[in-house]
């Protein structure tokens, strides 16, 4: 299967600060993936870094089999619509739209034209006029009218509530549908990827802690409660993930392929936000506690 | 456009994987007798704009029914019911039901609680189907 985007140990230095370390991940084709972490983790480093607006210190990237923003032809073929789904307020919409045309070789105006009219935003009103939902709406909509072959997209939905969230997690859903593209998007709010998304990647403290297909990642972590046990006694092919203990019971999250069979522990299984608090666990032990926001 | 026949929800705190969620969504409509041979299931566009969910995932749905026999794919056309599970097991619904609520009401009378009466249920029913794989 073609990749959407390899990395080799790709790194991304600020000054003295690493905002991305040995990152090594292929993402296959098809597939809607998840970017997960705490603010200030990597997630907007590892996807400016795919669009080709930085320029990584370390490391290689390929997307689409090349060079981010290498071109003209990989340029058309990336979407990226930036945090907070940015969009040019002096602008109508019809402007946008004729922006979009001028700028794009493979642009779909028919697309845009019936989602505007769809979503029903009057083509004459400047864009920051517009509420939230319908900014983010219009963003979408010229990410989408690029036709790219892959639309990455830095916390699309943060800033709007529930309904317009919703609405436009329907809208990219019902597009890749039609469409057929690669999608990734990040989001320091795990409720928000957990139906969308079908491949996962955790990002804590600038490193990739987890990366694979979601189905794959909850089949093969569960959550074992027991007897207090020293993680060390536990078999070989079983990856402690986390572990909690009291005096008497230990909680582990681990990661294996075999079943498990020792009768001591009450084997249950993870949801999606179980799985990645599990990996964000394992920095408790330093005094910075990363925060990652659970909201339903 | 084809009418909706049925209409799939999401309920996300069940424990249940989604796609596991709209099997059985089809398969209690086809025991209800609400989806029959030849009617269509919603396409996969709408079930994704509908429920802001991962298309894999009504893919999934679809060939796990296909694979039980319950629907067949015609490519470029949709998905279509090709069994039904409604008929004996519907008849014997009400005989069933009949003696559950006579069982629920010695349960009270015995003192158990609602959550007392779930956990029991629960656990034998467990164990029960437990027993009949081994």
């Amino acid at each position: 299967m073609t990749s959407v985007l390899q990395a080799q140990e790709l790194g991304k230095k600020y000054g003295k600060r690493w905002a991305l370390r040995e990152c090594t991940v292929d993402i296959p084709a098809g597939h809607v993936v998840g970017l997960v972490g705490p603010n200030g983790a990597g997630k907007t480093t590892l996807l400016k870094l795919a669009a080709g607006q930085l320029e990584p210190t370390a490391g290689a990237i390929t997307v689409l089999g090349g060079r981010p923003a290498g071109g003209p032809a990989q340029l058309a073929k990336v979407g990226f619509v930036a945090q907070d789904t940015p969009v040019y307020s002096g602008l109508t919409v019809a402007e946008h739209l004729r922006l979009g045309t001028r700028l794009n070789p493979r642009w779909d105006a028919g697309l845009a034209r019936e989602r505007i009219a769809r979503l029903g935003l009057p083509s004459g009103h400047r864009a920051g006029k517009l509420s939230g939902g319908q900014r983010a709406q219009l963003a979408l909509t010229l990410g989408l009218a690029k036709r790219p072959e892959l639309l990455i997209l830095d916390e699309p939905v943060a800033s709007l509530d529930p309904l317009a969230r919703r609405e436009f997690l329907q809208g990219l859903m019902e597009a890749t549908v039609e469409h057929e593209f690669s999608v990734v998007l990040s989001s320091h709010l795990v409720a928000d990827l957990e139906r969308v998304c079908d491949f996962l990647i955790v990002l804590v403290d600038s490193r990739v802690q987890v990366a694979g297909e979601v189905d794959r990642l909850l089949s093969t972590h569960h959550r074992l409660t027991g007897p207090r046990r020293d993680p060390a006694r536990l078999p070989a092919g079983q990856q402690v993930i986390s572990a909690r203990h009291t005096d008497r019971q230990s909680t582990f999250v681990i990661r294996t392929d075999a079943p498990i069979h020792d009768p001591a522990w009450t084997v249950t299984r993870l949801d999606l936000e179980d799985l990645v608090l599990a990996y964000m666990d394992r920095y408790v032990a330093d005094d910075r506690r990363p925060v990652l926001e659970v909201r339903r | 456009m084809e009418k909706l026949l049925i209409e799939f929800y999401l309920d996300s705190r069940s424990g249940v994987s989604p796609y596991q969620q709209l099997v059985q969504q089809v398969r209690q409509a086809l025991r209800l007798g609400l989806l029959r041979v030849g009617d269509q299931l919603p396409t996969v566009k709408d079930v994704v704009a509908g429920l802001a969910i991962n298309p894999n995932t009504v893919l999934k749905a679809y060939r796990e029914l296909e694979h039980e026999g319950l629907v067949a794919a015609r490519p470029g056309v949709g998905t279509f019911v090709t069994a039904t599970l409604a008929g004996a097991s519907l008849a014997a619904h009400g005989p069933l039901r009949a003696d559950l609520r006579r069982w629920l009401e010695k349960a009270r009378r015995a003192g158990l609680d609602d959550e007392s009466i779930e956990a029991l249920f629960m656990t034998t029913f467990r164990t029960a189907s437990q027993e009949e794989i081994a």
